[in-house]
């Protein structure tokens, strides 16, 4: 075990410089090639969003209460991500364990939040076989879900050597990755939550 | 249990048994060969486990070059079959089977001949040009590989079980929806262009990273070969089009796996959505295809000419002319759509700017060889015939983005004679070119010119035959994916010179084959003792051919473009202490992915979710047992790195 109060990223050699540099800067780009998907789903809800097939439609059927608990309790995983990155950057294994355990908390309510929005809607009979609208709207929210879900799995790998040992320099590595993907869904959720809910009105 | 597999799906007409028979044949005959040989542990530990660009590079080009031979056959059976189907006779090919072969064609063509082409000739040049050890993800780099060879094999498991799709190779819905196409043909194709989309789209962050963060020292961006610019801008477009097609692709399968109706017309749902998205990725996918290729020249025409490139900062605004303008054409593909008037005006005037800067590099090229002192290698011939079949290629692109006359052309034979003019002449050219040029770096021993000159005008001359009917086709009406036609047209003489184009295609294929088998022979007598047989340019040529595993003893400096012509010139070679050098260790976590995901997407193309599932866990426990391993790397010590310098030269 390093120096508890000398960051890894400080003492690392000059190969591991290189791999660490380059790992953040390859996550950069693998998240915007992952807003690139997203966008292709958001033009896809934008085109269809009228398509209602005379059934209800996001006005009748969002609830925008919901959606704004869901922001904020998202809101909140991604504050506590970033305090968890900070702490792991000063090499202090408590405080970034406890930030990401809040963070997995938080996203997991989250998920079952947004789960059970959804199954509400299943259960009045509005599933995304009904319409064009209904389709993009489950296609895209339920992809956001499958990243919600993914990350959290993602978090529970990342921790466990971190709860053994200490924290490596190639976990930093992974957290600081894990940090980024954590921010980039929440940007995408900003997106979903005005694109999908807050215009929800819009003819 | 096993879904919707029963013993129907081995049903076949005679045909395609006798092409799933002599597959299996094959297969079996590489095994037994193999293991005759004893080859399998070398083959697992020296290819399929290595994560080595530069056999990655290799393995690549293999997979490349046999789904070429596949798709010429293809290529083969549509065309005999027009020139036989006409007035009474209906030809030997059944409509659903000639539907399902130029499908067929056009997926293996693009997806894995095109794309396995490119990359194989990437991964291979670009890390030892930028005076890299490796890529910056050598282990991502095997995952893509092994990606990109799991969705070619569904086309060559199609042949045996069930069938492949027949909506052809852009799979349009509603035709390619559940309502037209239930059954697994188009599943197959889903699973096939996915699963090696996926394998590009990390590729291209790979490679991406790779350029920004792996140059040696000294290479500024502007000192950077063409080649490293062209990969440059590819790569910029991998990754901003590949996801469109992930995400087009995982629509289409929700439409026919879970019932959505996102693409379904009718139900609320826009086919031409699927269109849209489907060419916003296609028409960036064909500059993939092409930018590297130009790349390829601008290392070999300066080389036989003896010369400096031409213009080597107009040469790079043009990639990125070509890159930018790249995105905004794609409505071309269907100006019949009905977009209105001033939508289709617009994209027609953006397609045909893309012919400013190709024209640029044309004419850079040309300029190059202008006064110089050149050497009519066969690379060089490549070249030559690129400049003469590109060019009509890329005029007669531009004759299509008007409107008005696309509307006529839309779907004809002029249309795939247009694509395969820059495809053929343009991609495969600048492969077939880069392959001869970079051979003895690859393989330690030049490639023997005179089967090199007759497979090059086997080509073109094939070429020829086969594709300027088909102009002429498309003027008198005829449309492309045409199975059958009436005497009275009285296409049926073009169709017969067509057909008889392909098969002097196939005679340049069979002299590729006599030309490596010529050069493997008088391997000795071709060796490449110096590592640089074609006085080259470049820093691939400062290392040994075949280059050690670890390419560079030192990592070079560099402080001009050309740089390893300078170092000649100059005669500057450091003299240093060798140092330790890290190299990452074998994985086998690419191949295992690779399988997994082949038989996961199989287990979704027959409704079997159980094996499905398991796949997918497999996939993210071979990952998870991946983030364990805290050794990936072994050192090579400075010591180690002497013995084996000391004996450099001397062929394994």
């Amino acid at each position: 075990m390093r120096d508890a109060k000398v960051s890894p990223h400080q003492v690392m050699s000059h190969t591991d410089q290189g791999e660490y540099s380059r790992t953040i800067f390859g996550f950069w780009v693998y998240l915007l090639t992952d807003f690139m998907m997203f966008a292709a789903l958001f033009a896809v809800y934008v085109v269809l969003r009228k398509n209602t097939l005379n059934g209800p439609g996001p006005k009748e059927l969002f609830d925008l209460r919901s959606a704004l608990v869901q922001t904020l309790v998202l809101l909140f995983g991604t504050f506590f991500v970033g305090m968890a990155g900070v702490y792991a950057h000063r090499n202090k294994r408590r405080k970034t364990l406890l930030y990401f355990g809040l963070t997995f908390i938080l996203n997991s309510l989250f998920l079952w939040l947004m789960v059970s929005d959804l199954r509400r809607l299943i259960e009045m009979g509005q599933t995304w076989k009904n319409s064009g609208f209904l389709s993009a709207y489950f296609t895209l929210v339920a992809t956001f879900g499958v990243h919600v879900a993914f990350a959290l799995l993602w978090t529970i790998v990342l921790l466990v050597p971190v709860l053994r040992g200490g924290i490596e320099l190639f976990s930093l590595r992974r957290l600081v990755c894990l940090r980024m993907f954590w921010q980039f869904l929440n940007i995408i959720w900003i997106f979903i939550f005005s694109i999908v809910y807050l215009l929800r009105g819009i003819p | 249990m096993f879904g919707r597999l029963g013993e129907l799906a081995l049903k076949h007409d005679w045909i395609e048994y006798a092409a799933g028979l002599s597959m299996v044949l094959g297969g079996m005959g590489v095994c037994a060969w193999v293991t005759y040989q004893k080859r399998w542990k070398w083959l697992w530990k020296e290819y399929i486990t290595s994560v080595d660009h530069k056999k990655i590079g290799v393995m690549y080009i293999f997979v490349a070059v046999i789904m070429l031979v596949k798709g010429l056959i293809d290529a083969l059976m549509m065309r005999t079959q027009q020139a036989l189907s006409v007035g009474e006779s209906f030809g030997y090919l059944g409509a659903e089977h000639f539907q399902q072969i130029f499908t067929a064609h056009g997926t293996t063509m693009i997806f894995f001949v095109g794309m396995g082409a490119v990359l194989g000739i990437i991964n291979v040049i670009l890390p030892l040009q930028i005076g890299a050890r490796d890529m910056a993800f050598p282990v991502l780099n095997s995952i893509s590989f092994w990606l990109f060879t799991a969705g070619g094999l569904y086309i060559l498991i199609s042949l045996i079980i069930g069938v492949f799709a027949g909506t052809g190779w852009s799979a349009y819905p509603p035709l390619a929806g559940l309502k037209y196409n239930p059954g697994v043909g188009v599943d197959y194709w889903i699973w096939s262009v996915q699963i090696s989309g996926i394998g590009s789209l990390l590729s291209g962050i790979n490679f991406l990273v790779t350029i920004l963060k792996m140059r040696c020292p000294g290479m500024t961006f502007k000192k950077m070969p063409v080649f490293v610019w062209a990969v440059l801008a590819t790569m910029m477009l991998v990754i901003a089009a590949f996801p469109i097609l992930t995400a087009d692709i995982a629509m289409l399968t929700t439409d026919r796996l879970l019932n959505t109706k996102i693409f379904t017309a009718g139900s609320g749902g826009n086919p031409m959505m699927f269109i849209n998205l489907f060419w916003a990725w296609g028409h960036p996918e064909v500059y993939i295809l092409i930018l590297p290729i130009f790349g390829i020249f601008s290392e070999f025409v300066p080389v036989f000419s003896k010369k400096r490139l031409f213009g080597y900062t107009s040469m790079v605004w043009a990639l990125f002319g070509i890159t930018f303008v790249s995105f905004l054409v794609w409505l071309h593909h269907f100006f019949t759509m009905g977009a209105g008037a001033n939508v289709n005006a617009f994209f027609g005037i953006m397609t045909m700017i893309v012919a400013i800067p190709t024209g640029v590099k044309v004419f850079n090229w040309l300029f190059t060889m202008y006064r110089g002192r050149i050497d009519f290698k066969t690379p060089m011939l490549w070249f030559m015939g690129f400049v003469v079949i590109f060019v009509t290629g890329g005029m007669t692109g531009v004759m299509m983005s008007i409107p008005a006359i696309d509307f006529q052309m839309h779907n004809s034979l002029f249309l795939v004679a247009h694509f395969h003019s820059v495809i053929i002449g343009g991609t495969l050219f600048g492969f077939f070119g880069g392959f001869s040029y970079w051979f003895p770096k690859i393989f330690g021993f030049t490639l023997d010119e005179k089967w090199g000159a007759r497979a090059f005008w086997c080509w073109l001359i094939g070429f020829l035959l086969a594709f300027m009917p088909l102009y002429l086709l498309g003027f008198m009406g005829a449309t492309r994916r045409l199975n059958h036609y009436e005497a009275s047209n009285g296409w049926q003489p073009l169709f017969i010179v067509a057909s008889l184009g392909a098969v002097v295609i196939i005679t340049g294929v069979v002299s590729q084959c006599i030309q490596v088998y010529v050069s493997i022979k008088k391997r000795r007598e071709y060796r490449d003792a110096t590592g640089d047989p074609w006085d080259g340019r470049t820093l691939e040529w400062s290392t040994p051919s075949p280059p050690l595993f670890y390419n560079f003893a030192h990592i070079p400096e560099v402080s001009e473009r050309d740089a390893f012509w300078e170092m000649k010139q100059r005669d500057t070679w450091p003299k240093k202490p060798y140092e330790d050098i890290h190299m990452p260790k074998n994985s086998s976590v690419g191949f295992v992915i690779g399988m997994l995901s082949c038989i996961g997407g199989f287990a979704f193309v027959w409704h079997i979710f159980w094996l499905a599932i398991v796949c997918i866990c497999g996939i993210i426990l071979s990952l998870i047992i991946r983030l364990g391993n805290k050794h990936p790397h072994r050192i090579v010590t400075a010591r180690e790195v002497e013995t084996i310098e000391e004996g450099k030269g001397v062929l394994k």
